[in-house]
């Protein structure tokens, strides 16, 4: 019974990197967890959820101004590019930096579109490791 | 994560070295008390946790205001701070320059952003490091470098500093291999020196502005166009905001310029204190009309540090040499010679390794070795020269030369044609050193044991010395490549080994254990000799160049007594 369960859990975490959501740094968070920090990973990405949340309202927020204040998104998405990084969210990160060339060329369009990607893929990580710590 | 077997390495390190106030923290690194500044809250939990994990103290702080407030309440209480770029209320890298300014601990700076401007200001502004994140645990562990290295630094600066480096204060400076930590004999020094910085800080100061900068470190590089702006200046005329202007380094003040000419001339007229005479019956006619010593890049500090093979003694020989004495500066060459019999009593002080081979008197580097020479040894010398492809080993025992040796002579291509041979002693035997640049400019001259001169206009550099450090080729041969410059001086005094391919000029040496800046700036140096203006023509550059290898920039010290060989311990050549 339990070997299944590790099972599961293995394949789950397999498919998260195998498709990109993960990268070496969630191994980074993994190896801190031990018998003193038993749930640290899921303790920090809770935690990241809830920070970034205020950053992603912030951002859109934003994006609704006219003209758009690309030296402000930016600011905002170098924060959430370093928050979403140390928890080892790759497709994130990688939208967090297509984000930002955006507003340095000064496209606004292009900044909203790629937001939206972002928060698909944001909603859809965070999802997934739910239900990767739901497995005890 | 290797955290357990990283903490017994560290845990000799004794906490002489941490002593600020009352913290002393018994098992160094473990229990480096570090201070973690970020507004993002996920990255300092995480932090948090990994540094833990290395086995430091961690305090955490989410904004700027807030951690430079306890460090000022606290001074004493932090060992090194990292902390963000970006924060809300502070900019990371004004933080920077406050904890610098007032606390004068090693700050790391850490970002997302890796763009090579932003990673630059944090160098501008005297951060000790800069992590990009993600940050992996790996990355913390080694932090405690940063500290032990601002505090030799400041240990340096301070030994360095003024007139009498006392003798003292230079044992205090020995290779940091062989820094013995745990003695309390070596943490009352500390204390000492500590104060004496304390003291001499002011001093320091050339400016007079309150905000203290970040110090600089002259690496290699930044010493070797700082020798190329003096020389081509002319060491009369080479004033700090001239020479500033020729390096052209962004972030370099002339403060700092002007403190490391101060130590640059120090050294060099501490040098000619040491020459006696000696009288060389070296190169004859060696004309003295070489070309700037520039090439002497070629003494490549940093690619022989790490192949190890350079005996200190050696190393040092080279360095004098290749640092070629300034232009201005008469110095016969027969005092050169002694800076070698100076430099190597130290140098081979404390080796339990090696033979006793001190006399770095016999180093012959250049010439024929005077018969008032006699030949000895040169410690830790080590056949150098199997790792250099190209090179030919050759034994060529001089006359002279009452023992057996291993002598290993290496003859490159240089330049299509010059030879340049170097010969490895084994540890304590003498040393013939066998140069044979071609296409160098001037006469040819056999060394001691008349060898055949070399074709055309290569001479031939024999020397007692050791100094086979010719470095293994693959690992200098790129910074042969680059470093030579062709300049026809400097090369012809000194044995050019490994990598050799490009120029004549470049001399290698090797030594693993020659830690730091000192071999780097001694590097600088040998590139930097000018032939031209030996006062003593005929009598070849050698001397000059012994005398600038044995010519410590600040931190290198060949003589026991004056020069402080800093950076590496004959004991910890390899062999």
């Amino acid at each position: 019974m339990e070997r299944n369960l590790h099972k599961q859990l293995g394949n789950m975490k397999k498919s998260l990197f195998d498709q990109g959501y993960l990268d070496e740094q969630f191994i980074q968070l993994e190896e801190l967890q031990d018998e003193a920090n038993p749930n640290f990973v899921e303790e920090v990405v809770t935690l990241y959820y809830r920070d970034s949340a205020r950053l992603i309202q912030n951002i859109e927020q934003t994006l609704e101004n006219n003209p758009l204040d690309f030296a402000k998104l930016d600011n905002y998405m170098h924060q959430f590019k370093g928050s979403s990084c140390s928890i080892g969210a790759k497709k994130l990160k990688n939208e967090c930096t297509q984000f930002r060339e955006h507003c340095k060329t000064g496209n606004g369009d292009g900044c909203k579109r790629t937001f939206q990607q972002l928060k698909k893929e944001y909603a859809a990580l965070k999802k997934k490791l739910e239900h990767y710590f739901q497995v005890p | 994560m290797d955290s357990q077997t990283v903490k017994p390495m560290l845990v000799s390190l004794s906490n002489a070295y941490w002593k600020s106030g009352d913290g002393i923290s018994d098992q160094f690194p473990v229990g480096l008390r570090v201070l973690v500044v970020d507004d993002d809250t996920t990255c300092l939990k995480i932090l948090d946790s990994m540094l833990k994990k290395c086995g430091y103290e961690v305090t955490q702080k989410s904004d700027a205001e807030s951690a430079l407030d306890l460090l000022r309440k606290n001074k004493n209480g932090y060992d090194i701070v990292i902390s963000d770029v970006h924060m809300p209320d502070m900019d990371g890298f004004k933080l920077l320059e406050h904890i610098g300014h007032e606390m004068d601990l090693p700050v790391i700076m850490m970002s997302a952003d890796d763009s090579k401007d932003v990673v630059l200001k944090g160098v501008n502004h005297g951060a000790c490091d800069y992590l990009i994140k993600p940050i992996s645990i790996e990355a913390l562990m080694n932090i405690w470098q940063h500290v032990v290295r601002k505090r030799k630094q400041e240990l340096k600066e301070k030994d360095f500093e003024g007139s009498g480096i006392s003798e003292d204060g230079e044992q205090q400076q020995k290779s940091p291999e062989n820094f013995d930590y745990s003695s309390s004999a070596n943490e009352a020094n500390y204390k000492n020196l500590k104060k004496r910085k304390d003291e001499e800080d002011e001093e320091e100061r050339d400016d007079t502005s309150t905000l203290k900068k970040p110090r600089v470190v002259w690496s290699t590089d930044l010493h070797q166009q700082f020798v190329n702006a003096v020389h081509q200046l002319g060491i009369e005329k080479a004033v700090p905001k001239k020479i500033l202007e020729l390096m052209n380094v962004p972030g370099l003040t002339r403060e700092n310029v002007a403190s490391h000419l101060q130590k640059f001339r120090l050294y060099l007229k501490r040098a000619s204190q040491h020459q006696s005479g000696h009288n060389n019956a070296f190169m004859g006619p060696q004309e003295a009309s070489f070309g700037p010593i520039s090439s002497i890049n070629g003494l490549n500090l940093h690619a022989l540090t790490t192949t190890g093979q350079i005996p200190a003694q050696s190393l040092a020989i080279f360095q004098a040499a290749a640092l070629g004495r300034p232009t201005t500066t008469s110095v016969p060459i027969v005092d050169q010679r002694n800076i070698f019999s100076f430099g190597t009593p130290k140098l081979t002080s404390g080796d339990d390794q090696q033979q006793p081979n001190n006399n770095i008197e016999q180093m012959n580097l250049f010439h024929r070795i005077p018969s008032s020479m006699e030949p000895k040894q040169l410690a830790t010398l080590n056949p150098f020269a199997q790792s250099s492809g190209g090179m030919n080993m050759q034994v060529d025992s001089p006359a002279q030369m009452g023992q057996p040796q291993r002598m290993t002579q290496v003859f490159h291509d240089i330049n299509g044609g010059s030879h340049v041979s170097c010969l490895a002693s084994s540890v304590g035997q003498p040393n013939l050193l066998q140069v044979i640049p071609s296409g160098v400019h001037g006469p040819s001259y056999s060394s001691v044991s008349q060898p055949s001169t070399p074709p055309g206009d290569s001479f031939t550099l024999m020397s007692n010395s050791g100094l086979s450090t010719l470095t293994s080729k693959g690992m200098l041969q790129e910074e042969v490549n680059s470093e030579m410059k062709g300049s026809r001086g400097f090369v012809s005094n000194y044995v050019v080994c490994g990598g050799l391919g490009n120029s004549p000029n470049t001399i290698q040496l090797v030594n693993s254990s020659l830690a730091d800046n000192a071999l780097r700036i001694k590097n600088e140096r040998l590139a930097d000799m000018d032939f031209q203006n030996n006062p003593f023509p005929g009598q070849f550059s050698e001397e000059d160049l012994i005398s600038a290898l044995l010519k410590q920039p600040e931190d290198f010290g060949l003589v026991e007594n004056e020069f402080n060989f800093d950076g590496y311990h004959p004991n910890n050549l390899p062999l």
